[in-house]
């Protein structure tokens, strides 16, 4: 059909006629992101590599300095033999550790969510899905504010539960590492169960049914078989639940206060004000995205492993 | 049939995962009817609040705030789906060509680097072409942000129509910019449409970025709660915060029913 009505794709394998235009239609989208993100990226590189000015800024010459403050100490006054530096790999094993669990939380609340969802008849799973991405279109800001209002010293969580005398005294969840946890988990859920409910919906039920019928008990099969075939998004959710809580700023900022630093704050306090110290920051920041850059080249490795079965 | 779909507690533990996304915003929408001055007494239901959001002291900071973060994300969305929308006409509709498989990579970067590390370089690049922070360097990466989220719903779409149509209208003599007008356009629509409002909502929702490249003196929406909200809750910012959730309901809903609509087969 066509083959008979195409005789623009016969002669030149066009039919559409956008091939000698894809220069044009693409310039604006390399531009863009040519000159304002990928540019950047490499400026960035270069001022981790720089010699801090002492207001801000840099000077052009060359230093290590800043990768140096942050892996190597050599005592308060720099004369003593140069040691570990514990002060930010701590920070960085608190945030992954943090989005580690928020990642876990996420995945045990998200995936008998998305199952149960994938198994609605076809006419209500539309609402369901609806009603998980509701929240994820709220600003993020906002969701963070509301869970702080929620779960402060005298706020309605702790009142409620001071009244039907769960508790005796509030619980002190503001600044707390679980506080950042859960802001964590509550930021990123739907992440979670949107790359899941894709997979469970894909999967064909009679081979749980095959299984059943053979007398494998339920959680077996959803062990043994369920899980290893859904297996590409239940790491597609991790993935996009733990790199954002990686990198977070809003919630250990909001719900941590100064005592449960994490990365996000760490890089946010060397651009502010004359405190800061720009190639330090770039540092910071260039090790978290090789961090990122990792997680990401071992999901491409995982995902290419479950295409090929 | 139901059996082996059917796992004991899976039922409940969906109650609670839509009770823990939505108890705070219920709670701070009822907080924000308060009539109490203090956040932690009720005093019964009031629209004070909202009253002070456009009357208060604050609301002339509230107002520019909204005013800038609205325009921004119009800007922003309309300029990042005109993009988007020519870099999936090329992607999907071009071939095979050298430099697609960066092109794909390139597209999706602002994915993939984190949201902080987009701000740290983005905050040095201008610092070193010397664009003094402001409206414009909001806006400028604003729209770079903006372009993935609008191509994702944009491709797909495209993905889904068949080139016989444009074929089809080339072949009665259409221009190419009559077949993309009058044939292409139409269909990609519902496309076109999500992927402007999600960029749209995207932007608005941006803080990180935002706070690095904004400047002293400009505040979006996101940047102006964030600063109050240090000094602690106040119910204005809780009316605030309601509205900007109705706001949001609107727009998913709308991109809901678009989406359902557009599904739809194209008739042939």
């Amino acid at each position: 059909m066509a083959g008979l009505l195409s005789k623009h794709a016969a002669k030149s394998g066009d039919p559409t006629g956008y091939r000698n235009i894809i220069a044009p239609l693409l310039a604006p989208t390399w531009g863009m992101i040519g000159i304002f993100l990928l540019l950047p990226v490499i400026l960035m590189a270069v001022y981790s590599v720089l010699t801090k000015e002492f207001r801000g800024g840099v000077e052009w010459q060359f230093s290590l300095a800043a990768y140096d403050q942050f892996f190597v100490t050599r005592g308060l006054f720099g004369d003593e033999p140069a040691q570990i530096e514990w002060t930010y790999i701590a920070i960085f094993w608190r945030s992954i550790w943090q989005a580690g669990l928020a990642t876990a939380l996420c995945l045990m609340i998200g995936f008998p969510t998305a199952w149960f969802i994938a198994t609605r008849p076809a006419s209500s799973r539309g609402i369901w899905l609806f009603a998980i991405t509701i929240p994820y279109w709220v600003n993020l800001l906002i969701r963070t504010v509301s869970l702080k209002f929620l779960i402060r010293d005298n706020g309605p969580l702790n009142e409620g539960l001071l009244a039907m005398g769960v508790i005796n005294t509030p619980l002190p969840l503001v600044n707390t590492d679980l506080a950042v946890m859960l802001g964590l988990f509550y930021s990123y859920l739907p992440f979670m169960v949107l790359p899941i409910y894709a997979a469970v919906e894909r999967y064909n039920f009679a081979l749980s049914e095959a299984a059943s019928d053979l007398y494998a008990p339920r959680w077996a099969v959803l062990r043994d078989i369920v899980l290893p075939l859904v297996r590409p998004g239940l790491i597609a959710g991790c993935i996009l639940v733990f790199v954002p809580s990686l990198g977070a700023f809003l919630a250990p900022d909001l719900l941590g206060g100064a005592k449960n630093f994490m990365i996000g704050s760490l890089i946010e306090e060397q651009f502010k004000g004359s405190m800061g110290n720009w190639p330090f920051g770039a540092a910071v920041a260039m090790i978290l995205m090789t961090l990122v850059l990792i997680v990401l080249m071992f999901y491409a490795r995982a995902a290419n492993k479950g295409g090929a079965r | 049939m139901k059996g082996v779909r059917h796992y004991p507690g899976f039922y409940a533990i969906t109650l609670g995962c839509l009770f823990v996304l939505y108890a705070p915003l219920v709670v701070v929408t009822i907080y924000s009817f308060n009539a109490s001055t203090s956040i932690t007494t009720w005093g019964g239901v009031s629209l004070r609040w909202y009253g002070e959001v456009f009357t208060g002291p604050e609301s002339a900071r509230f107002g520019a705030a909204a005013w800038n973060s609205i325009t921004i994300a119009l800007i922003a969305s309309v300029t990042s789906t005109a993009i988007a929308t020519a870099a999936a006409v090329a992607m999907l509709r071009g071939g095979a060509f050298k430099g697609k498989s960066a092109t794909f990579a390139l597209i999706n970067l602002p994915l993939m680097v984190p949201e902080i590390v987009i701000a740290v370089a983005t905050l040095i690049f201008f610092s070193v072409i010397g664009l003094t922070p402001g409206y414009l360097t909001i806006l400028i990466a604003h729209i770079t942000f903006c372009i993935p989220f609008a191509y994702l719903p944009i491709a797909a779409r495209l993905q889904g129509i068949e080139a016989m149509y444009e074929q089809a209208a080339r072949d009665l003599y259409a221009t190419r910019a009559q077949a993309f007008a009058l044939i292409l356009l139409p269909l990609l629509a519902p496309g076109v449409i999500s992927g402007a409002l999600l960029a749209f909502i995207i932007s608005l929702d941006d803080f990180i970025i935002t706070n690095f490249v904004k400047g002293a003196g400009m505040e979006t929406l996101p940047t102006a709660i964030f600063g109050s909200v240090k000094q602690g809750i106040k119910p204005n910012i809780m009316a605030i915060s309601t509205l900007m959730l109705a706001v949001s309901v609107v727009f998913v809903t709308l991109s809901y029913l678009i989406n359902k609509r557009g599904n739809m087969p194209p008739n042939p």
